[in-house]
């Protein structure tokens, strides 16, 4: 089975405070921490597997610039068989729907029986799997955290529903998958798999390479458009302890009894 | 000011608490219009949710159809796709179903996508601007749409509080015709229902709730020997599910149990949108965290900006001080 996998690399949330920057545009960039998105790597690992057990090869794509190749070769070192970067000026910008645009220029040059990206990125839209399939006519599911192959041509898969629920359908080949955290436990790659892949080299497909009409993508082509970010207020806010550990501790225990949480 | 639709998901004829919610959001995004509620599905259930409806949408229109009697996203699209007027809004709750449906949906109208939106301002002619949060929840973004050719939303569940009821009595308008025959390259065949666990979080008054902050595996011993002291239990948000440290059937969230204790304390645990909808019944909600950014401390009634590793046992001595002085 050829697979192909849409991957992104994003600030990873678990190592940085994310901070808004003086302008309020943009986030505080300087000295963040960068990772694939943490459901790629989900979905990559469950592509070697798929691959493992009835043969083929991965693919993991992603759209960016060249400090994005990073992530490909740590897909690379966990045994993906090719990575590509999508690259060109007339990218940057691009909406969910232009990212989308792209890869489907992508996929339409390829021959791939399955499409896998994680469930969401770092902006939370999860929508970049779904419009990929709509552009490409191909059934999607969302949400997958079970994958059985049939046979050549279909899968039976899982999906994540309310309160831990699973909904089991069957899909046809081809397909899109996003992927859900949790679906399998991916490899450890550890600094002699990345290094062992270092000077493999990595295509790059430009706007005229994969066909693409510029004004469709990019800041140009998009319909959405981030004005600024700020701080968000949702609640009322909590009262911070901000004593020392013991005085907090103290506080802390009398306020969780006042509530009925001691016994 | 386009038509807007909103997609109402029921259950066995029941209207999900998401409807109440799409209207909201519609008024919140044309103040004075009728709202549109769109539903699909087969048989007397279909009807009984359409009649119900009649209560608060102008119109309901309704598609009936037996391969829509279990709620496939990509029939239901195709039918959508079929009677939607070009340049509409169509409201989607931002849950399973919706980030199923409405990607795909927008592309095949041709119209903008403003996924999991938080707020909305009034439709301003060509854009439509929304309020999202990125990051997990740690920043929040004003965007813009362009929705000349209209525009698919996805709402945020409980983001919008529903209205006071503005009675209405709608009209019920059958589309079945305009629809006919749908087939999908994706099949239903069952519901797995979750797996019971060892414990069960939703019959205890306190719970001691980790995060990814736990680091690893080992060190969950930390956080059940202060459960122990208190008579809680453990549980936990999706990445420790994820890494298999414990259970699913200890996951709060809404792909996983919903709790209602009386004391909440959530130790390590971001706060990301899908794990608080887990948490019902307003409860006394500590936070630990040593991100102080952590969007927990908005919604925590207590928050202590520590390390958890160091403080939970800090803590759990204190309380064993205190039991063993008050035992004497």
């Amino acid at each position: 089975m050829e697979i192909l996998v849409c991957a992104r690399r994003v600030p990873d949330t678990s190592e940085n405070e994310i901070a808004l920057n003086s302008a309020g545009n943009d986030i505080e960039r300087d000295e963040l921490v960068y990772s694939i998105n943490e459901p790629d790597n989900y979905a990559v690992e469950e592509a070697l597997q798929i691959v493992a057990r009835v043969g083929g090869s991965v693919t993991v794509v992603t759209v960016g610039s060249e400090d994005d190749e990073e992530i490909l070769r740590r897909e690379m070192a966990m045994g993906a068989s090719h990575g590509v970067l999508l690259s060109d000026d007339a990218f940057i910008g691009s909406d969910g729907r232009g990212i989308a645009a792209i890869l489907k220029s992508f996929v339409a040059k390829g021959n791939y029986d399955l499409i896998l990206t994680g469930v969401q990125a770092e902006d939370g839209a999860a929508q970049v799997g779904g419009m990929l399939a709509a552009m490409l006519d191909y059934p999607f599911a969302s949400l997958v955290n079970s994958i059985e192959v049939l046979d050549p041509k279909k899968l039976k898969i899982g999906r994540e529903i309310e309160g831990g629920n699973r909904e089991i359908s069957e899909i046809d080949l081809p397909c899109v998958l996003s992927i859900q955290t949790g679906i399998n436990e991916p490899r450890y790659v550890g600094m002699r798999g990345i290094r062992a892949v270092a000077s493999v080299p990595i295509p790059t497909h430009g706007v005229s390479d994969l066909g693409i009409d510029p004004s469709t993508v990019g800041d140009a082509g998009g319909k959405v458009k981030r004005v600024d970010y700020f701080v968000p207020v949702l609640g009322k806010g909590a009262e911070m302890l901000s004593g020392s550990r013991e005085e907090n501790i103290d506080k802390l225990v009398e306020l969780i009894a006042a509530k009925g949480g001691l016994n | 000011m386009p038509r807007i639709f909103a997609y109402v998901v029921h259950k066995g004829g029941i209207a999900d608490d998401s409807a109440a919610e799409l209207l909201a959001a519609a008024r919140k995004i044309d103040p004075t219009g009728s709202v549109t509620a769109v539903v699909t599905g087969f048989g007397p259930n279909l009807d009984r949710i359409s009649e119900s409806l009649r209560a608060s949408f102008g119109e309901v229109w309704k598609i009936a159809n037996q391969s829509l009697d279990y709620p496939n996203a990509e029939l239901i699209r195709k039918a959508l796709v079929k009677v939607l007027p070009s340049g509409c809004f169509v409201l989607i709750p931002h849950d399973h179903f919706g980030i199923d449906l409405a990607p795909g949906l927008a592309v095949k109208l041709n119209a903008a996508f403003a996924p999991d939106i938080l707020d909305a301002d009034g439709s301003m002619g060509s854009n439509l601007n929304v309020v999202r949060q990125e990051f997990g929840g740690q920043l929040s973004a004003h965007v813009r749409c362009d929705v000349l050719a209209g525009v698919v939303v996805t709402v945020r569940p409980g983001a919008f509080k529903p209205a006071g009821s503005n009675p209405v009595v709608g009209l019920v308008v059958d589309k079945s015709v305009d629809v006919g025959p749908l087939s999908a390259g994706r099949r239903y065949l069952e519901t797995v229902a979750a797996e019971a666990g060892d414990v069960d979080i939703t019959r205890h008054n306190v719970l001691v709730s980790i995060g990814r902050g736990i680091q690893e595996k080992d060190n969950i011993g930390i956080a059940q020997e202060l459960a122990n002291v208190l008579g809680a239990a453990v549980s936990c948000s999706r990445p420790v599910v994820d890494a298999k440290w414990l259970e699913k059937s200890r996951q709060v969230g809404s792909s996983g149990k919903t709790v209602k204790p009386k004391v909440y304390l959530a130790c390590g645990i971001s706060g990301a949108f899908q794990h608080l909808a887990g948490i019902k019944g307003n409860p006394f909600i500590v936070a630990i965290n040593k991100n102080p950014k952590a969007p927990i401390f908005q919604v925590a009634d207590v928050g202590i900006v520590d390390d958890l590793l160091e403080f939970l046992p800090e803590l759990t001595n204190k309380i064993r001080e205190m039991q063993s002085v008050s035992a004497k």
